[in-house]
């Protein structure tokens, strides 16, 4: 038998978007806001990010323990009710969660449900990494845990594949633990090298070799050149999925670009009442910005709480290659917030177009360089001439 | 050590002494379940396996169907031992709690040569006893999987093919085994065997002598029969990569969806698994190499072409474990059992792609010629009946269970995210009569790890559970 119950707002996740949000709603008074962690310590990722480079202006650069701490104080001080140790499991109803925790099982019913639950790194066996299936392979979430939760071995001789900012984080983990970096081996013709590691830009990894522990991993150049890095250790790093398994068991519409929920810029899903923020929506961005997401849709859930219609979901936001994904991804309001905006290429300059059904609505030059592993912020002014009742609008490299 | 009120379980040290009547060498699916069937006699029984684990070789990566025997040679041993394995094991994990699904299978037929054949393999399946198989039309086949790729012509109707969990499987054999009596002895290869009176194995850990000797070493099963001087078959190992997809892809398909048999083997297959995740594979590649259990680019380049045709949505799916078993094969169309009652020694060699259903049956049958041989059968007891935890997601698991978790808050602790397994079912694993060897035997006892993150999210935790419990 599960307990049922009521609440004002459900969060899942307690990391940086879910603390936020649930902050500022009980400090707005919303009411009986819960926020739900599986984990038995709230925070989320930064929990185990023992670097600094959290944090917003005001205050920069805490570590992301403190920070977490930062998060989860401010929380519980608003108001908010934190229960750690309890996972969401699946739905009850279309605002009913259920849930188990070691107090037993319970249906949770929200005026509002928040998914914050996050985002992961997609492991080896999804990549495709062929080979043998050795011990020693990681992603840098289990590395940072590893290392700075439980104080665990890592190998002597490690390879970081990826090249995205958290690959520097797991090379300074790795050096932390006392391995050696052998190579930071990224697919990308060109990436930022860190300091005393050999970069190998445009190479795959085609094989891990080694039984019962890694032995090395079997690398290609683009122009043909193989070779074998001898290592006991390999930290597959960023290729970042949403954790959106509760909301696509919701049966809440997914975005093809982002896999995360899509959302309008009030985060609003396409199941009335339900709400997605900070990771869970597009794979790792900053930290802040997930916290941002979190405080920014607080309008709209308190709107939910005193009875606003949900508005019908306006057009689908869509990216032609090599843009990969835009959140938010439904253009039912026109928010004050920006876009994130994702290239799977470096573009120098881009020029950025949007279209509805055949119609350019929006062009414009942006003097930066998009590196496939930053967002661009796109501001939302040009999103006052999409026709809400027309069809999807397109984003493209004009 | 581990002592139980049966028998023991060693991975280190010197040998037990004095004289075993059997002992089995191999503790896959085959080798546990003649143990099981050996621990009803009373009689020193020991099973000794070169892991460090029990049904760390080609079981604990198959495609876990429990098959019907419908598309054996008929009139062939393997043919009998399916048909009966299938029968036996159904009812045991009834008993003992290893999860089934009884979906059936779909044999679809894309050609006009493979809608051709399915009429042939309707008539072959009633040649092997089974007369549940019936043809249907492609209308039928699209109303019971919607989400087959265009162009299906019709189907063979397979109601008696189930999915299995090969891991509960041969732990359930080994743990009541072990109950009943028998030595299990890991991190032990037998390298060589002298033989007169009795047989003595040399081991990495020691000589073991025994005078009745039964062979169910796999891919090695060729190996140790020339020790004894038999040279009658040779192990190819046929590699088999598999994908496995997630969870979430478990809506688009609602059979097992097999492929029909051509000239080139089994082919490829879509099927859910126990678990809750649906799998393609597997591939058929003959290789010299007996350890080669990788997996290739090529070989997941042609799962993924041969997928797309079959279910193209799953392709979009998130992929969650790709691995590779290898099955025994000799060259021949049936199981190598070969007895040698003048030896005292039974030879199990040949178990290629139906073991797993097979594995009961070709139990009682490995006993009858070890009896052929002299060993005494007489004072048979049934074995105290073993109750597995259960590992399968169309059944109740700790995470979903109000009362359990009432009597015992640890089962309502989750630790592996991604499949739900909480902190009392990982403890259960480490303190049970067949501890696991490593990370992946817990993962083989609970499924924690084996999800969608791989270890992002759990990883670390659970090997802090299993290096606790290892002290
Ligand atoms: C290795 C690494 C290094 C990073 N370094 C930096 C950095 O230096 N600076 C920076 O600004 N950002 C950094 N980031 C990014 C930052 O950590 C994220 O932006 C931030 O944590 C996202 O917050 P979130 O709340 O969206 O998700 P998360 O922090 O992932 O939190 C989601 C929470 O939801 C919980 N949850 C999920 N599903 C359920 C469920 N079903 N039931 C209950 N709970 C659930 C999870 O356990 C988790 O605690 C880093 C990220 C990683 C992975
Ligand atoms: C890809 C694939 C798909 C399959 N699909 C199915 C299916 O759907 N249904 C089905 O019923 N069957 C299936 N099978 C077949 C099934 O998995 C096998 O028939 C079965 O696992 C064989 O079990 P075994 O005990 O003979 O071998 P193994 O599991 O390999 O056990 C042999 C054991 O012997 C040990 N050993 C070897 N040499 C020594 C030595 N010298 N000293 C000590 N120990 C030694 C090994 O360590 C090993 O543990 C499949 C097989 C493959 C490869």
């Amino acid at each position: 038998m599960s307990r049922d119950r009521t609440v004002d707002v459900l969060v899942v996740g307690a990391g940086p978007a879910g603390l936020a949000l649930a902050a500022r709603l009980a400090r707005a008074g919303a009411g009986h806001v819960e926020v739900l962690e599986r984990e038995q310590d709230a925070g989320g990722v930064p929990r185990h990010c023992h670097h600094g480079g959290f944090g917003g202006p005001v205050h920069p650069w805490l570590t992301g323990p403190a920070y977490a701490l930062r998060a989860v104080r401010a929380a519980t001080a608003a108001g908010a009710k934190l229960r750690t140790g309890v996972s969401a499991t699946g739905w009850a109803g279309p605002l009913t969660l259920e849930t188990t925790s070691s107090a037993g099982l319970e249906r949770i019913t929200a005026r509002a449900v928040v998914l914050a639950t996050g985002a992961r790194e997609r492991p080896r066996s999804a990549r495709l990494v062929p080979g043998s299936r050795p011990a020693g392979v990681l992603t840098t979430g289990e590395l940072q845990q590893s290392v700075h939760l439980y104080g665990q071995h890592i190998g002597r001789r490690a390879v970081v594949v990826g090249a995205e900012p958290v690959a520097r984080h797991a090379v300074r983990t790795l050096r932390r633990a006392g391995a050696e970096v052998v190579a930071v081996v990224t697919e990308r013709a060109r990436a930022a090298a860190v300091p005393g590691v050999p970069l190998l830009t445009a190479t795959t990894v085609a094989e891990l070799r080694g039984r019962g522990r890694l032995s090395g991993v079997a690398v290609r150049h683009e122009d043909g050149r193989c070779g074998v890095l001898a290592c006991d250790t390999v930290v597959f790093t960023g290729d970042w999925i949403p954790d959106h398994e509760l909301a696509r068991r919701g049966g809440i519409a997914l975005d093809p670009g982002t896999r995360g929920p899509c959302v309008d810029a009030s985060f609003r899903t396409s199941v009335p009442g339900v709400f997605a923020v900070g990771n869970a929506l597009h794979g790792v961005e900053r930290a802040a910005t997930a916290a941002a997401e979190g405080d920014a849709a607080a309008a709209a859930v308190l709107a939910r709480l005193s009875g606003a219609p949900w508005p019908e979901p306006g057009p689908p936001l869509l990216v032609r290659a090599p843009l990969l994904w835009v959140a938010p991804n439904r253009l039912t309001d026109v928010g004050g917030r920006p876009l994130l905006l994702r290239s799977g290429e470096p573009l120098t300059a881009p020029v950025l177009t949007a279209a509805q059904d055949g119609l350019l609505l929006w062009r414009r030059r942006f003097p930066v360089r998009m590196s496939p592993s930053r967002s661009l912020r796109l501001p939302p002014g040009w999103t006052d001439r999409v026709d809400p009742s027309g069809g999807p609008v397109v984003l493209g490299i004009g | 050590m581990t002592t139980t009120t049966g028998g023991a379980v060693t991975t280190g040290g010197a040998l037990p002494g004095g004289e075993y009547d059997v002992t089995v060498v191999g503790a896959g699916v085959v080798g546990t379940a003649i143990a099981r069937e050996l621990a009803r006699l009373p009689l020193r029984i020991a099973l000794v396996d070169a892991s460090d684990d029990v049904g760390d070789g080609t079981s604990k990566a198959n495609t876990a169907i429990l098959h019907t025997g419908f598309d054996a040679v008929p009139g062939s041993l393997e043919s009998r031992l399916v048909r009966e394995g299938h029968r036996l094991l159904s009812a045991y994990a009834a008993e003992s709690g290893i999860p089934v699904e009884p979906l059936g299978a779909l044999l679809v037929a894309w050609d006009e040569e493979q809608l051709a054949a399915l009429p042939g393999l309707a008539e072959k399946a009633v040649r092997n006893g089974y007369r549940a198989a019936r043809i249907i039309a492609a209308e039928e086949v699209r109303a019971r999987e919607p989400e087959l790729g265009p162009g299906v012509l019709g189907a063979l109707d397979v109601p008696g093919e189930s999915l299995v969990c090969p891991w509960t499987t041969t732990l359930a054999y080994a743990t009541q085994a072990v109950r009943a009596g028998v030595d299990l002895h890991l991190n032990c290869r037998v390298r060589k065997v002298v033989s007169g009176e009795t047989h003595t194995l040399a081991t990495t850990r020691g000589p073991l002598r025994t005078r009745h000797l039964v062979n169910a070493a796999g891919l090695y099963a060729d190996e140790i029969d020339r020790l004894l001087g038999h040279a009658d078959f040779a192990v190819t190992p046929r590699r088999g990569q598999l994908i496995v997809f997630d969870e979430l892809a478990r809506t688009l398909v609602r059979h097992i969806l097999l492929p029909v048999p051509g000239a080139l083997g089994k082919g490829v297959l879509v099927s859910p698994t126990v678990y809750g995740n649906v799998m393609l594979g597997p591939t058929a590649e003959d290789l010299d190499d007996k350890t080669d259990t990788g997996s290739t680019a090529e070989g997941l380049a042609l799962l993924r072409e041969k997928g797309r045709r079959i279910l193209p949505a799953l392709l979009e799916e998130e992929v969650t474990a790709v691995y590779a078993g290898l099955r025994a094969a000799t060259g021949d169309d049936d199981y190598a059992i070969r007895a040698h009652p003048a030896q005292r020694y039974v030879t199990v060699g040949g178990i290629r792609s139906t073991g797993l259903t097979a594995s009961m049956a070709i139990a009682a049958h490995v006993v009858e010629l070890l009896a052929d041989g002299g060993l005494p059968v007489t004072g048979a007891r049934e074995p105290a009946p073993v109750r597995m935890p259960n590992l399968g997601e169309a059944f109740l698991r700790p995470y979903r269970d109000a009362e359990l978790i009432a009597k015992d808050p640890e089962y309502g602790r989750i630790v592996c995210h991604c499949e739900r397994v909480t902190r009392g079912e990982i403890r259960d694993a480490l303190a049970s009569t067949v501890p696991p060897g490593s990370p992946d035997g817990l993962r083989r006892r609970t499924r924690a790890r084996a999800g969608r993150c791989q270890g992002f999210h759990c990883g670390a935790a659970v090997r802090a559970l299993f290096e606790e419990a290892r002290g």
